[in-house]
């Protein structure tokens, strides 16, 4: 019958998808682990998924665990699979859960009703840049010209971004006007709810400026789309090496959109040390760079304590300015 | 560029491209046509394999074929069991299925493949001579187009107001738009109407509510009326031709929607579904006054248009994807972190650096579409002939498919009950007579209604963005004349119905 092909073809294409994932497993001398279950809080696709499913190639296809499987947990923006990891914390000691910075901003909002100290910092692997940018027509240059245009015409200089009002994109154009000396609570800031309906938005004027992820913004540079008149790193980026930080052109900011991975409550300590060895070993390993380079990430490794410290320094940060925005 | 579609011509008609076309839309029409499964799903899955190919040209081949393959596949579960799997494909199910439970299946199905193939090559052909200048159209529409656009579709409900249910259509809208409050919006940073449910904080998913309004109720109804099916599978699908009168009827209306699904494809954020929907209740407006009663009852004209311009919406989100390097919807941002992947950068340049890739992919769409309908034209009596399966396998069968897409995209089991609870309450509605389109229509574009008002609210401060921009205004002219004039002509039927009467 018909419907049995059907179903065959979809097992044929899943197995197909599960195959270019999960390259063959050679035990060698170097395998850390036998196997890392990982638990991703949102549906196949988005950001986190491909952070679980990237970290989970490069560690087997290098040996360093034997075998990783994926579960993909949605509901509550990531609340659901938190709860989970809380609640069954010890039958999931096997398990990373793959976070990021909205982590923070919705423990602080009460979206969530835990943080993230309730679970087992394991470390933060990789982070993305944010950036503002502007058209590539448009009259503004530099951090300089839109700080200029928005005294000029505060109403008609909207600032977009591909997140809710208290949404990290809306921090972030909010961190640096307070960094440049204005009133955060001032800015026009329009909300979309996604990256490219936000980028449409630029280019038809709409917003005279876009914050948005760093790596997002060098793609659309590259394709000649737009200027990036600021990232907010240290230093500048290789990745781009034309685009001035914050901090050069006199604004003390800088902030860095994390992805790291978390265990359960009560994480055993010689398990957290293994699981934190096999990520530290995994960044000299050539197919993470292959992985990594592919999705264009870059590697911000914070273990253990520093990355709680990190964490923490995050959270105030953006906890005092939600407060001054009027979020909490 | 006349160079460049040579370049892209002989890229395209390369032994291994032409494999990746047809391999490409086979595998998007058959997983298209599981309900629950949209084409977002499916190229998520496919993603991998067209990065492990390597070349750009062909990886970008078999992810288009599998996207508008899977829209040409998309409508088959609309029209055999009332579950459009696909937002795009609810408008199909209108006619699709009333056409299909007369008997009809096979000529249903027929109408399905041809508008949707007139659909994408016609797409394919505007996309080749206006990509270029229509990247800046597309610009050209800012958040209050947008609003006003919504309420455009929106007005795809007038198309009830013959049937005497104008009252239970505009109520079950409302429901459809408040459904559409619950959980996190764009533009809040908290959860509305949750009630304190986790579940809920991203909102009802479409294809569970969809599910819950059309497919489980038709499964019920087949449990707790015997007659209805047992007329059902003693039908023959044997008309699967379209007469020379019903083509001549169907060919203005596919070659309009095609035209015209393609241009509101273009615009980033509008896309098919607005574009089946529109087409669905300008169609039905021009109609002559006979058919326009048949519309929602199995006119073969309204299952062709929302076919014809689901098609060319999809290749003319192609636009802006390859021009601006702009993701205009949810699939298309898929195709874009492929093509990033890939380590191409989609944007003007994409057709000066890399002709090869830019159009080969336009030619290649030809060659898909065709493919797409050899492939799909002699499978159809088969496909058909699920409705001709006895009803104690076909239920079993619509509530296995129905839970599985719910289920599948989240796998969340909360899914499920909320599958169930407005399935049933669906079909008390269906009972009480309650037409359960609006309701979704009202759900799909609420959201998009809401963001796209608030947003152009604050940036005029204000509700003066009506009179400020004018094609917002017009826009929104349409959209007022779309709703009063078959109310309007319904009215001056009774009314002369009336005097008639009278006269006697």
């Amino acid at each position: 019958m018909k419907n049995f092909n059907l179903t065959r073809r979809v097992m044929l294409a899943a197995a197909a998808a599960t195959l270019a994932f999960s390259a063959p497993a050679f035990a060698g001398g170097n395998q850390v682990l036998d196997s890392i279950h990982f638990l991703i809080p949102g549906g196949a696709g988005g950001g986190w998924d491909g952070t679980a499913r990237g970290t989970g190639e490069a560690l087997t296809a290098s040996g360093l665990i034997g075998s990783a499987s994926y579960e993909n947990m949605s509901g509550g923006g990531g609340g659901k699979a938190i709860g989970f990891m809380i609640e069954n914390a010890e039958s999931q000691y096997g398990t990373l859960m793959v976070n990021s910075t909205p982590i923070v901003i919705r423990s602080l909002t009460g979206v969530f009703p835990y943080n993230f100290s309730d679970l087992t910092l394991v470390a933060g692997t990789i982070g993305d840049y944010a950036a503002m940018v502007v058209a590539k027509d448009s009259p503004i240059n530099s951090m300089a010209d839109l700080i200029a245009a928005y005294k000029d015409d505060m109403s008609g200089t909207a600032i977009g971004g591909g997140s809710v009002p208290g949404g990290m994109d809306h921090l972030v154009a909010a961190m640096i006007m307070q960094a440049a000396g204005e009133d955060p609570t001032a800015v026009k800031y329009i909300p979309y709810d996604a990256g490219g309906k936000a980028m449409a938005a630029l280019l038809s004027g709409e917003i005279k400026a876009l914050s948005t992820g760093f790596s997002e913004a060098v793609d659309l540079a590259n394709a000649g789309e737009v200027k990036i008149i600021g990232v907010t790193s240290d230093e500048r980026v290789d990745a781009f090496g034309d685009a001035m930080t914050m901090k050069e052109q006199g604004i003390d900011m800088t902030f860095v959109n994390w992805r790291g991975f978390f265990g359960a409550p009560g994480l055993p300590a010689d398990q957290l040390a293994a699981y934190q060895d096999v990520i530290a070993k995994m960044y000299d390993t050539p197919e993470w760079e292959e992985v990594r380079a592919r999705n264009g990430w870059v590697n911000i490794h914070n273990s253990g304590d520093d990355f709680r410290t990190f964490l923490e320094n995050q959270e105030t940060v953006i906890g005092d300015l939600m407060k001054e925005l009027g979020f909490l | 560029m006349f160079e460049g579609i040579m370049i892209g011509l002989t890229t395209a008609l390369s032994f291994t491209n032409i494999l990746m076309v047809i391999g490409g839309v086979l595998i998007g029409t058959f997983i298209g046509m599981l309900p629950g499964l949209g084409p977002m799903s499916i190229i998520a899955i496919m993603i991998p394999v067209a990065i492990s190919i390597g070349d750009p040209s062909a990886a970008l081949i078999l992810l288009a074929g599998v996207y508008y393959g899977a829209i040409f596949g998309g409508s088959t579960s609309s029209i055999l069991i009332n579950a459009p799997g696909v937002a795009s494909t609810v408008a199909s199910s209108f006619d699709g299925y009333p056409l299909a439970r007369k008997g009809q299946a096979g000529k249903a199905l027929t109408v399905a493949a041809i508008a949707s193939f007139v659909g994408g090559t016609i797409g394919a052909i505007l996309l080749m001579v206006f990509a270029p200048m229509l990247a800046s159209v597309a610009l050209l529409f800012h958040s209050a187009e947008y609003f006003a656009l919504m309420v455009v579709g929106l007005s795809a409900i007038a198309a009830f107001a013959g049937t005497g249910k104008v009252a239970k259509a505009l109520l079950m809208t409302i429901l459809g738009l408040i459904m559409a409050t619950v959980g996190e919006g764009a533009l809040f940073n908290m959860p509305r109407f949750t009630m304190g449910i986790m579940d809920l904080q991203s909102g009802f998913g479409f294809i569970t509510l969809a599910m819950a309004m059309f497919a489980l109720p038709e499964a019920i109804y087949l449990v707790l009326d015997p007659k209805r099916s047992k007329n059902e599978a003693g039908t023959e699908i044997k008309d699967l031709r379209i007469t020379r009168e019903e083509a001549r009827q169907i060919a203005p209306v596919i070659g309009r929607q095609s035209i015209q699904g393609f241009f509101i494809g273009v615009l980033p954020g509008a896309g098919a579904t607005i574009a089946s929907f529109l087409g669905y209740a300008v169609e039905r407006n021009i109609a002559p006054k006979g058919e326009q009663e048949e519309f929602g009852k199995g006119s073969i004209k309204g299952l062709a248009a929302p076919e014809a311009a689901n098609n060319a919406a999809c290749t003319g989100s192609f636009v802006p994807l390859l021009t601006l390097g702009i993701p205009g919807s949810g699939t298309t941002a898929i195709l874009l972190g492929a093509l990033i992947a890939l380590n191409v950068s989609p944007g003007p340049r994409l057709m000066v650096d890399q002709p090869e890739i830019f159009w080969s992919v336009i030619i290649s769409m030809y060659i898909g579409n065709v493919a797409l309908l050899i492939l799909n034209l002699p499978l159809i009596p088969y496909i058909a002939k699920i409705l001709a399966v006895p009803r104690t396998y076909l239920i079993p069968f619509i509530l296995f498919f129905t839970m599985m897409g719910a289920y599948i995209g989240q796998n969340n089991a909360t899914e499920l009950l909320i599958l169930v609870g407005f399935g049933i309450v669906a079909t008390i509605l269906r009972f009480a007579d309650y037409p359960l389109a609006p309701l979704l229509i009202g759900f799909i574009l609420g959201s998009m209604l809401e963001d796209n008002f608030s947003r152009a609210m604050q940036l005029y401060d204000g509700i003066g963005f009506v009179l400020q921009r004018p094609m917002t205004m017009g826009l929104l002219v349409i959209a007022v004349i779309l709703v009063v004039l078959p109310s309007y002509r319904a009215r001056r039927a009774r009314l002369r119905a009336k005097g008639v009467a009278d006269g006697d």
